[in-house]
């Protein structure tokens, strides 16, 4: 039994997923947390190798669902997680699916930069070990300067690889960060309001990042700026009270929105 | 490091693999995740382990020592051994010594003996009393003194066993090592054996385990906790009324009142220090300030108290400090605000809101301070006390014990029944350190408000 | 008038002083027609607190300062020649307080009045069956010059009394009365009454302070004269240790030190890695229920007082070592132990450790974690690289904690340890501490004036420099710890 799902597996990821077949698709997704319903039946597709924001007002679930992706909620105790949610055709909440795997795949990056406390060689080099991804020494060293010239960090941090990666700005620490899940070699990098600790120039830096990763990973980002929403982003999705309100391409979403809510939030009447 | 264009390239290779089937790596990453999750049940598993045993330990050494094994006896207290004279004068009688009260013992049972028709081979009268203690007699003259006036007549009187024969009920001894023994025969407790049959001798609950003063080596069986319990609650009494105001005016100085300076962080630190300091300094403190400089008397619980308190007041401080600061800031402010001033809203607001915490505290301290042993030894408090220090306030100036040193004592004296004394002095001990805390823990239950 | 009737009449009189004083305060403010500053309690806590304050002070600091007084004048009538040879000048001393404490039985009892003591009624040749009748035994005849500093000492603590009764009420009464005249209606009698209440919380706060003053005081005197008889160098290099009681003794801290190292060494191996495992697994892994039962059992662990863990060690833990692993093996038979020490001093510091950690893993911030696990690291791997570098000067803060707890340990060592001061690697061997040295060299009948004995001070000293050192290190990397994610 175990032997034929690995085959039936195999051929299927070893199809070359098509431009147009959605990389993640979310069905009918509910999550509660103790006795508060967080997200109501969502229900969307995220284009490969495109970058997709989520937007709405404080509260309204588009971290929790973000979360949901890579099953960071598993973490929380009190949340359960019901619906379907599929990453190349491959159902992501199925019992034989190991979040350890599942989160090589699935690259984060948090809303606050959060460097381990060891060198800046360490933090990125962490993924990679742990995934047993470089066999020598002078893999991983390629992996990490790989991962460090991705990130835009590399001419900043080159020369002092093995300095505290906590001794750097703000604005570094979330590269080094991106870096750090760059390194894993994922296919979809989750970001949860990478900027909103950030100063406006690091925010800067940290969107042409985001710019430029769109053509080898898919990017799903979490913000509050509706300027960056606009601004990255190909695809916007609209959430309110843990309801998915529409999901459409961003020039539609921020110019002829079909929800009257989705208008009304882009104006600023609430948020 | 170089060339980072290839390492791309192969690290995109090596993509996409399925999340559903896992692959070896991650399989050998599951079972240390597994081994390292053993390890701490493992952890958690044998520190409980090590509390069962330490509890199951003192339990089975020392329940025994609640139940204790009485010869009942009429004894015919004998006028002309007694009272010579016959005129019943106090002072007189007071003279007579003990041994003048054993022959009537042995009397006693020579004639319960005859009466019941029981006699062993090997065991003549004078071995046979020996199944009673050597504490018998004094209790008898203890009696007697008291009451002088029941000379003459015939009273039964509950007596204690001697210690082996106690032993011998409750396991300790066997007929197997009573041969071996010089303190007892088998055929001593083939006696022993008789009488219990005869209705004589029983086991029961042993009360003066908790009220009896300590007894001699020789006499484990007599000695019980009674001066042990009256000197720890002198201490407390002590510890209490000392370190709960010492501790509290500190505590609002500290948290409310002290500026930012450098005399406020040598207090500080001072604090934070003594809370670790070994115990056993403070009972050199006690010995060399209390004892030799300010001249009090040795074994006073008064010189413990005043040591148990320095020792505990770190802990109430600490505990103070942290109620005072869960009071939130505005409930000063708005004491302030209707023109309080600060002493005012500290003591009218927000000590009483801190006094759960606070009361909390000081029993935990005061739990601590109960069962510390070393400091009171260096003061001389694990002295041999038979006598019942007076009430207060001079009481706190008599010799007196400890329950914890009590038990240190008998673990020092020959007897293997004092080692069942000693764990059951060790279960009174606990009960009193249970009753405690619960107490405290009820509290902040009952009491602790959140913000 | 004995103390406790002082604190008494103190009391009364500051409950006098209050009602007197604020009624005082409300008469005037009538008269004069003027409002008061203060509410009316006020001004009589003022007088209240003046009457009774200073002369509680003054009435501590005579108890303390009057038997020292009294004991010096005493100690100098005492000649050498009536201290038995072999015995102490404090045994005399204790003497002379005894047989004065049995004359005034002794009167007490109507025996015999105050001119008796003089017209030679008691002298010392009677004086020993007059105070056995008073249930006062003394070992042998007093001499005529110890009769004579008891009867000195007598009188000198008589008249030490009567002076501070008189003192004490002076004070209270002057302080209580010039309080009293002070009253006027704008006088601001909470200000007054809240500084003095202020001055009462510093002094309060200042007992901390006191307390090391005390100990820092009491060591290092009484070292001082221990090193005067000798020598510093023997103390602190010699390997030997064995006192004597006719002189002559060798008191080489060596063999202590290294007792004390090996068993708190023994403990902390057994406590670390298990507290440590505690700790991680009850934050990290354990589900409400496991906690639940876990924690408060574990804390009940941290809440036995040690004399029940030195009990454990002597009757359970000792033996259970002797018979299945000394004896077998060939390496001993002694039941007190290093092995036996050390590992029922583990169990005891297993929940100051796990506590300590759990406080510090908990605040690494939970970031951190997400970090890994958006990483897809599994938990062990979180905790191994992540958490515990992270925490690692916090754990090594605690572990200078828990060690400086090991070597301050006295009950578990004494029960647990044995009495042999020696230099062995074996660890089924008894070896002996500085704690255990401590108390046996300052309990029973010990003479102050002896090496034997003053050695005690400076093991105490020893003992307090170097958990003091830990301690300060450990708070100070403890805190930067805690600062560094704050």
């Amino acid at each position: 039994m175990n032997n034929m799902s690995a085959t039936i597996t195999t051929t299927i990821s070893t199809k070359a997923p098509a431009m147009n077949q959605p990389k993640i698709s979310a069905r009918g997704v509910q999550v509660h947390y103790g006795d508060k319903h967080a997200l109501k039946d969502v229900s969307i597709e995220i284009h490969p190798r495109s970058v997709t924001a989520f937007i709405g007002p404080s509260g309204c679930g588009k971290s929790t669902f973000l979360r949901c992706l890579n099953r960071m909620n598993d973490t929380i105790d009190i949340c359960r997680v019901a619906g379907h949610i599929a990453i190349d055709g491959e159902d992501i909440y199925d019992p034989k699916v190991d979040p350890v795997q599942l989160r090589a795949k699935v690259g984060m990056v948090f809303q606050k930069p959060n460097p381990f406390p060891k060198t800046i060689y360490e933090n990125v080099a962490y993924g990679p070990r742990i995934h047993g991804l470089a066999a020598k020494k002078a893999d991983l060293d390629d992996i990490v300067a790989s991962a460090l010239q991705r990130a835009g960090l590399w001419n900043e941090v080159k020369d002092r690889l093995h300095a505290p990666g906590t001794g750097l700005s703000g604005g570094q620490q979330q590269r080094l960060c991106i870096a750090r899940a760059v390194a894993v070699s994922p296919e979809v990098i989750l970001m949860d309001e990478p900027c909103s600790a950030l100063d406006p120039i690091a925010t800067a830096k940290v969107e042409e990042l985001i710019h430029e990763l769109r053509e080898n990973f898919t990017i799903v980002i979490v913000t509050h700026s509706m300027q960056q929403a606009a601004r990255v982003s190909q695809r916007t999705a609209m959430f309110h009270l843990g309801n998915l309100v529409e999901v459409d391409d961003t020039d539609k979403i921020f110019t002829n929105p079909d929800d009257q809510r989705t208008q009304d939030y882009i104006m600023g009447r609430f948020g | 490091m170089t060339d980072v264009s290839v390492v791309a390239e192969r690290g995109k290779v090596s993509q996409p693999k399925s999340i559903l089937a896992i692959d070896a790596r991650t399989r050998r990453r599951h079972a240390a995740e597994a081994r390292f999750r053993l390890m701490g049940k493992i952890a958690v598993a044998i520190s409980i382990l090590a509390l069962v045993g330490l509890l199951a330990s003192i339990l089975t050494n020392g329940l025994t020592s609640f139940r204790q094994t009485y010869v009942t006896l009429d004894i015919y207290l004998d006028p002309a051994k007694l009272d010579k004279q016959g005129n019943r004068d106090p002072e007189a009688i007071a003279k007579i010594t003990t041994f003048a009260y054993a022959p009537l013992i042995q009397k006693a049972l020579t004639d319960a003996m005859a009466a019941k028709g029981i006699a062993v081979e090997g065991v003549n009268a004078k071995r046979a009393v020996e199944l009673i203690s050597k504490e018998a007699p004094a209790t008898l003259r203890q009696y007697v003194i008291s009451d002088p006036a029941v000379i003459g007549e015939t009273i039964s009187f509950d007596l204690l066993a001697s210690g082996r024969i106690d032993g011998y009920y409750k396991g300790r001894v066997t007929k197997e090592s009573a041969q071996l023994d010089r303190n007892i025969s088998p055929e001593q407790l083939l006696l022993a054996d008789e009488l219990k049959q005869a209705g004589l001798l029983a086991t029961r609950f042993n009360w003066d385990f908790f009220t009896a003063p300590d007894a001699s080596d020789t006499r484990p069986e007599a000695a019980g906790l009674g001066v042990a319990v009256l000197g720890s609650a002198y201490m407390m009494l002590i510890v209490l009324v000392l370190s709960l105001p010492l501790g509290v005016a500190a505590s609002i100085y500290l948290e409310e009142f002290a500026p930012q300076n450098r005399f406020t962080d040598l207090i500080e630190v001072n604090i934070a220090n003594l809370a670790a300091v070994p115990s056993i300094v403070f009972g050199i403190l006690g010995l060399a300030v209390f004892i030799n400089f300010a001249g009090l008397p040795q074994s006073a619980p008064v010189v413990g108290g005043l040591v148990l308190t320095l020792m505990t007041l770190p802990t109430i401080i600490i505990a103070t400090r942290a109620a005072l600061k869960a009071v939130p800031r505005s409930i000063r402010d708005a004491a302030l605000g209707v023109g309080a001033s600060k002493m005012q809203s500290v003591f009218h607001h927000v000590l009483p809101l801190a006094m759960p915490g606070i009361l909390t505290g000081t029993i935990i301290g005061l739990a601590h301070a109960l069962g510390e042993t070393a400091p009171l030894l260096l003061i001389g408090m694990v002295a041999f006390v038979r006598d019942y220090p007076a009430g207060p306030p001079e009481g706190f100036f008599d010799p007196a014990s400890a329950l914890p040193v009590q038990v240190y004592s008998w673990t020092q004296r020959g007897d293997p029944a004092f080692v069942e004394r000693a764990s059951g002095a060790i279960i009174v001990l606990l009960v009193f350190l249970v009753a405690m805390n619960l107490t405290a823990i009820i509290l902040r239950r009952r009491f602790e408000r959140r913000w | 008038m004995s103390v406790g009737i002082i604190i008494l009449v103190l009391l009364v009189l500051s409950a006098l002083g209050y009602f007197l004083g604020r009624r005082r305060a409300l008469a005037l403010a009538v008269e004069s027609g003027r409002r008061l500053h203060s509410l009316p309690g006020y001004y009589g806590q003022t007088v209240a607190l003046f009457i009774a304050v200073p002369a509680f002070l003054l009435l501590i600091a005579w108890l303390f300062i009057q038997p020292a007084i009294v004991g010096a004048r005493v100690n100098g009538m005492i000649p050498d020649s009536v201290i038995p040879a072999g015995g102490a000048r404090s045994l005399v001393i204790s003497d002379v307080r005894r047989i004065a404490d049995g004359l005034d039985a002794v009167l007490a009892r109507n025996v015999l009045d105050e001119a008796a003591l003089t017209d030679g009624r008691i002298d010392f040749s009677t004086v020993r069956d007059r105070l056995a009748g008073v249930g006062i035994a003394l070992g042998n005849d007093v001499p005529n010059e110890v009769f004579e500093a008891a009867k000195v000492y007598r009188q000198g603590d008589k008249i030490g009394t009567i002076a501070m009764t008189i003192a004490v009420l002076a004070l209270s009464a002057g302080f209580g009365a010039w309080s009293f005249t002070r009253i006027r209606p704008d006088m601001r009698a909470r200000n007054i009454s809240e500084s003095f209440i202020k001055s009462l919380l510093i002094g309060s706060s200042t007992v901390a302070i006191l307390t090391t003053i005390g100990i820092v005081a009491s060591l290092v005197f009484e070292s001082i004269t221990f090193f005067r008889m000798y020598p510093a160098s023997e103390f602190f290099f010699s390997t030997v240790w064995n006192p004597q009681f006719r002189g002559g003794s060798e008191l080489g801290i060596l063999p202590l030190l290294w007792g004390t190292l090996y068993i708190s060494l023994v403990a902390l191996l057994l406590a670390v890695p298990i507290g440590l495992l505690i700790a991680i697994y009850l934050s990290e892994y354990a589900g409400k229920s496991v906690r639940s039962f876990a924690k408060p059992a574990i804390e009940v662990l941290a809440g036995i007082p040690s004399i029940v863990y030195g009990l454990f060690a002597l009757i359970t833990v000792g033996p259970f070592l002797r018979d299945w692993f000394a004896q077998p093996l060939g390496l001993g038979n002694s039941s007190s132990s290093v092995l036996t020490a050390g590992i029922v001093m583990g169990i005891m510091i297993i929940p100051f450790v796990s506590s300590l950690s759990d406080d510090i893993i908990n605040a690494v911030p939970q970031a951190l974690r997400d970090g890994s696990y958006g990483l897809g690291a599994t938990q062990s791997e979180t905790i191994k690289q992540v958490i515990l570098p992270a925490a690692l000067p916090g754990i090594v803060g605690a572990i200078l904690l828990a060690a400086s707890r090991a070597i301050g340990e006295t009950m578990i060592v004494v029960l647990g340890a044995g009495a042999a001061a020696k230099l062995d690697l074996n660890p089924f061997e008894a070896m002996t501490t500085v704690t255990v040295k401590i108390v046996s060299q300052l309990t029973g009948d010990t003479e102050f004036a002896s090496p034997e004995t003053l050695v005690a001070f400076a093991l105490g000293l020893t003992l307090f420099v170097f958990t003091l050192g830990l301690n300060v290190l450990a708070l100070y990397i403890v805190r930067k710890y805690r600062e560094q994610y704050e």
